[in-house]
């Protein structure tokens, strides 16, 4: 190869295997930027979960419906269908325990979780509303009552850590650390987790994710920095598996669910949701992400051959 | 790379005359340095300093205009490695493929969507800027012919592809004064291609198998005297190309690959069948290091969400993430429409004001100073207080642009709903509305049905 200058590292992204079995799979160990392999490691590929909900959503794009309409009702099928359509992880977002909308209690969720944990084997992310307190209370009551396998718990914010993470310590679960697109204080919560007791190989670093078109570029920034940070300044504070939620921030969008009919200019809705989720998907993953949320399946497909191209 | 002030000095005559406008060499010296000084105002430099100095004060990667007038692309000029360091100077121009074996109505629909894919966006107009002609058929008359057909299109800049140095200056001939893009000078043409570069004033892709390659081929150019490069490096599978855009960033930039101080071309269109993966390898060159970004095709689907991309990396990476606080209109708005309140936070804004689009209920939103607080965060700390709203309502002058007495408020902020009332009087009817953004549209679309 041509002789162009290379980046020294003198840090190592640490290594973290989640799930447990021949579905196990490890993150991380990165001693080099994304893809940068010509002058460090990237010993393991980024893996890719996809979203199933513990109530039908009623908003999710036409798209995804048409995929996964059918097993909306049941949590145990739809997880099913994620894994036979080939991905590394279930994320399973308990929807229904949102305060603004169903408000179910923790106990609830938990019997969910409990039915999708048995009947899948592939590392299993269980997720919350993104409300600190209810979270708190339902991640906790999860961390507790699944103790035969670990999970993988978020989001962990500053304003429950210590409840879900003592629940995580004690049943050796792992836990994602979200903070709100900023290094400081991702840094902070890492600090924090770690000064709780949790060990480093069990938390995530979730630095929040803006969407294309919204804010994706912050984002994508304070991971270069973590990167940065981690690798060539040896911050071991930010020396975790980035993890990124993206599908949700896409599909959310009008950009993503508008139709061609009402914005011929936009194209094919079809696609451009899938293109919008894996172009994302790539932004992050050449700024550090280790393990991404999606939640279609082409998607899946698209980045899975790109991954294999950049990773030769 | 910028001079210090004692590096240019070396370069004046020290003879402290004054006429440049400063009393001493040393000081007009520092004024330039400063970037306060033009160097044409010291009348006693010489030729050989003169170009001394433009050598030595050269950004590291050359800005390349392809294009004239005010639709031109400015590639290149380059600073940086990470976003976050300074922001990117220029965004990548991206180019819609047409070819000589094309058939017309192919050619007429692509033309077509060159001057519809348009996309309004907070201010700006987001499109693809330059046509790629390409022969495929080797045939310099179907070529002529094609570059003739197309070279009105409004706002086109243009690429000629074409091995053929006769095929490159037919294209050229009919482009005449407007600066293509001259696509590719080879170690087996560059003679010719130089020339032709240098005899219209256009600027030239080199195109080598290595970086060695193109390092040699940019020397030649610049040793004849042609300077606007734009480098290929023939790589056409994503890991080496990705990995090439790097060596060319990185050795341009440390100083240590001077040859490859020049923006790039990539050719996405040439490493996939597939729509969806062509536009993650455009993905891939927009965030590292894509000067121009050849595509197969010009589809909503893909290009808009490439350019969103664009418009994102491209960005200020100091923007404070906050927004203007005042009125925004929104939609069709009309003296009934209703009035909305969130915070100054940028990404509040762009969702609540997205989402108010998507609606398709004219509204007026207004954005209240939070000092880039969140709307529950800025509750909390006292920023989004009912006094506070109900000020910055009044101060907007809102009531003298609509009749419609209505204000609806952050459903996560219902709290503030009886200081407000209080604050605004009995003319102003407080609302609560939905506490996530997604229920905007449903809860909009009630409201006025
Ligand atoms: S005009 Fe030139 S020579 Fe005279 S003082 Fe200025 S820099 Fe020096």
């Amino acid at each position: 190869m041509v002789d162009f200058p290379k980046v020294e590292s003198n840090g190592t992204i640490k290594e973290t295997t989640l799930g447990s079995g021949d579905k196990a799979f490890t993150i991380g160990g990165e001693s080099a930027y994304p893809f940068h392999t010509f002058e460090g490691k990237m010993p393991h590929a980024p893996k890719l979960a996809m979203e199933v909900w513990d109530i039908a959503p009623s908003e999710w794009a036409t798209e995804l419906n048409v995929v996964f309409g059918d097993v909306y009702q049941d949590p145990v099928a739809w997880a099913k269908r994620c894994v036979e359509l080939g991905a590394d992880a279930v994320m399973l977002t308990l929807a229904s325990t949102d305060p603004n909308g169903n408000n179910a209690p923790a106990a609830q969720a938990v019997e969910t979780v409990k039915k999708v944990s048995k009947e899948i084997r592939s590392p299993l992310i269980v997720w919350g509303v993104e409300n600190d307190a209810k979270d708190g209370e339902t991640l906790r009551a999860v961390a507790e009552a699944i103790d035969d396998r670990p999970l993988v718990l978020g989001p962990v914010v500053e304003g429950n850590y210590k409840q879900v993470g003592a629940g995580a310590i004690g049943y050796k679960h792992f836990v994602v650390a979200n903070s709100p697109i900023d290094i400081n204080l991702a840094k902070q919560l890492n600090i924090l987790l770690g000064n709780l007791g949790v060990k480093d190989q069990y938390v995530l670093m979730d630095p929040s994710v803006g969407g294309l078109g919204y804010g994706l570029e912050y984002t994508y920034s304070v991971m270069e920095r973590a990167r940065q940070a981690a690798l060539t300044q040896g911050d071991d504070k930010l020396q975790f598996p980035l993890f990124c939620n993206v599908g949700k921030e896409v599909w959310k969008t009008k950009e993503a669910k508008t139709s061609e009919q009402q914005e011929p200019t936009w194209g094919v809705a079809k696609t451009r949701g899938i293109a919008m989720e894996a172009m994302t998907t790539v932004a992050f993953l050449l700024s550090g992400a280790d393990l991404v949320v999606i939640r279609h399946p082409e998607t899946l497909k698209t980045v899975r051959q790109y991954l294999a191209e950049m990773m030769q | 790379m910028a001079l210090s002030g004692i590096q240019i000095f070396k370069f004046l005559p020290k003879t402290n005359c004054g006429e440049c406008g400063v009393p001493t060499c040393l000081a007009f010296a520092m004024s330039l340095a400063a970037g306060k000084a033009e160097l044409a105002k010291c009348p006693y430099v010489s030729e050989a300093s003169k170009a001394a100095l433009s050598e030595a004060s050269a950004p590291p990667i050359r800005t390349v205009v392809i294009g004239s007038g005010d639709s031109a692309v400015k590639v290149g000029g380059e600073t940086v490695l990470f976003r976050h360091e300074k922001t990117f100077v220029n965004r990548p121009g991206l180019a819609l493929l047409l070819t000589d074996t094309m058939e017309d109505a192919e050619i007429a629909a692509r033309v077509k969507r060159f001057g519809e894919l348009r996309y309004p966006r907070v201010g700006l107009i987001l499109k693809g800027e330059l046509l790629a002609i390409e022969s495929k058929s080797g045939d310099a008359t179907k070529f002529k012919a094609l570059v003739d057909k197309v070279k009105d299109v409004p706002e086109a800049n243009f690429v000629l592809i074409a091995n053929d140095v006769a095929l490159l200056k037919a294209g050229a001939q009919a482009l005449a004064g407007k600066k293509p893009l001259l696509c590719a000078a080879t170690a087996a043409n560059i003679d010719a291609v130089g020339a032709l570069a240098k005899e219209t004033a256009c600027p030239v892709v080199v195109r080598a198998e290595s970086l060695d390659g193109v390092a040699a081929l940019t020397a030649k150019l610049e040793a004849m005297g042609v300077k606007d490069i734009v480098i290929d490096t023939g790589s056409r599978k994503i890991r080496e190309a990705f990995i090439d855009q790097l060596a060319l960033r990185r050795g341009a930039l440390s100083g240590k690959n001077k040859a490859w101080g020049y923006p790039s071309i990539v050719f996405p269109n040439e490493m996939t069948q597939d729509p969806i993966m062509e536009s993650l390898y455009a993905a891939t060159f927009v965030a590292k290091y894509g000067g121009i970004i050849v595509l197969s095709d010009f589809r909503g689907e893909t290009l808009f969400p490439i350019l969103l991309e664009r418009l994102n990396i491209y960005a200020d990476p100091q923007r404070p993430m906050v927004t203007e606080p005042k009125v925004y209109e929104i939609g069709n708005v009309t003296e009934n429409s209703p009035l909305l309140v969130t915070s100054n936070f940028a990404l509040t804004y762009f969702i609540v004001s997205g989402e108010i689009e998507a609606s398709r209920v004219g509204a007026y939103l207004l954005v209240v100073d939070t000092e880039g607080l969140s709307v529950l965060t800025a509750w909390a700390a006292g920023k989004f207080a009912g006094d506070l709203v109900g000020a910055a309502l009044k101060k907007s002058g809102i009531a003298d642009r609509t009749k419609n007495r209505k204000v609806v408020i952050p459903g996560l902020a219902a709290i503030i709903s009886g200081d407000l009332e209080e604050e605004l009087g009995p003319d102003w009817n407080v609302i609560i509305g939905p506490r996530e953004a997604s229920h905007i549209v449903p809860f909009l679309k009630q409201m006025v049905a």
